[in-house]
């Protein structure tokens, strides 16, 4: 069990930083949007899997392996943090406000996101 | 002049590099690292699960440390020198993989929202709020003390060098 959670998380990982290149590569704007299409997606599909998970029972280890293992290695709140103090950090008048929009707007439209995938299960 | 034409012949030509993301070694090392952070982190949540209604301390500490972690390592390893060789592996496999897969976004965001339909919305709330915003002091924590080491590296290895 601890060890389909282990691959599982692996391969969250490996699909995040898949992601995060593909969106880097198509992202025009100077605001780094691949860890939250990382979260929000993630966020979701977490709540779809908890909603599921409520509603029956014997989903448990469904839910480690899925839910702690390959939701939890894909979606990250370090990179969120730390792309969040660059922005902060970076040049111009408004960089604490974008970087204020960046942190607030990932948590709300996450919450958002897990609220809906509840609501689906 | 054949020395140089040699070395010239042997350096890479100027394209557009092939993405990280594309290159098997990368995806293992982030698969590797993935799976150890992810280990980690599920065993703590397993010895230490929170209480339903209860301030989730174990992803809290885990995401706060992860934070503070991946500021020091960014830092320092771009203090280091280019991203390249050792130090991008290093970024992939330690950052990407380790610590990426240790903290985790889903987690945090699903127990907001159980906490908030449970009936605990104060908590919920803070919960969030304090989470991103103690998470954003602690990857400043982990740049700014990256930033002290290595100036400090730096003046103790030259110490007349750089005069700045």
């Amino acid at each position: 069990m601890a060890l389909l959670v282990a691959v599982a998380g692996g391969f969250g990982a490996m699909l995040r930083f898949v992601v995060d290149g593909a969106v880097a590569r198509h992202n025009r704007l100077r605001l780094p949007l691949g860890t939250v299409v990382i979260n929000v997606t993630g966020s979701l599909l977490l709540g779809l899997l908890t909603g599921l998970a409520l509603q029956h029972s014997g989903f448990d280890e469904v839910k480690r392996v899925l839910g702690t293992g390959l939701l939890g290695g894909y979606t990250t709140f370090s990179t969120a943090s730390v792309e969040g103090v660059r922005l902060a950090m970076a040049d111009g008048p408004r960089a604490v406000a974008v970087a204020f929009a960046h942190a607030a707007g990932m948590l709300i439209v996450s919450l958002a996101a897990a609220g809906l995938g509840i609501w689906l299960a | 002049m054949e020395v140089t034409d040699e070395h010239a012949r042997k350096s890479p030509p100027a394209q557009r590099p092939h993405p990280l993301h594309g290159r098997p070694s990368f995806l293992l090392l982030a698969l590797l690292g993935g799976a150890v952070g992810t280990t980690v982190r599920a065993w703590l949540e397993g010895a230490f699960p929170a209480s339903p209604g209860a301030w989730p301390w174990t992803t809290f500490g885990i995401n706060l440390g992860g934070s503070f972690l991946l500021g020091l390592l960014q830092e320092a390893l771009s203090r280091s020198g280019p991203d390249e060789g050792w130090r991008r592996r290093v970024r992939v496999g330690v950052g990407t993989g380790v610590i990426g897969g240790f903290t985790t976004y889903s987690t945090f965001i699903v127990e907001v929202d159980l906490l908030v339909r449970g009936g605990s919305t104060w908590t919920g709330a803070a919960y969030a709020v304090v989470s991103v915003v103690v998470g954003l002091g602690c990857a400043l924590a982990g740049i700014l003390l990256a930033q002290v080491a290595s100036t400090r590296v730096a003046s103790t290895r030259r110490p007349t060098a750089n005069p700045s």
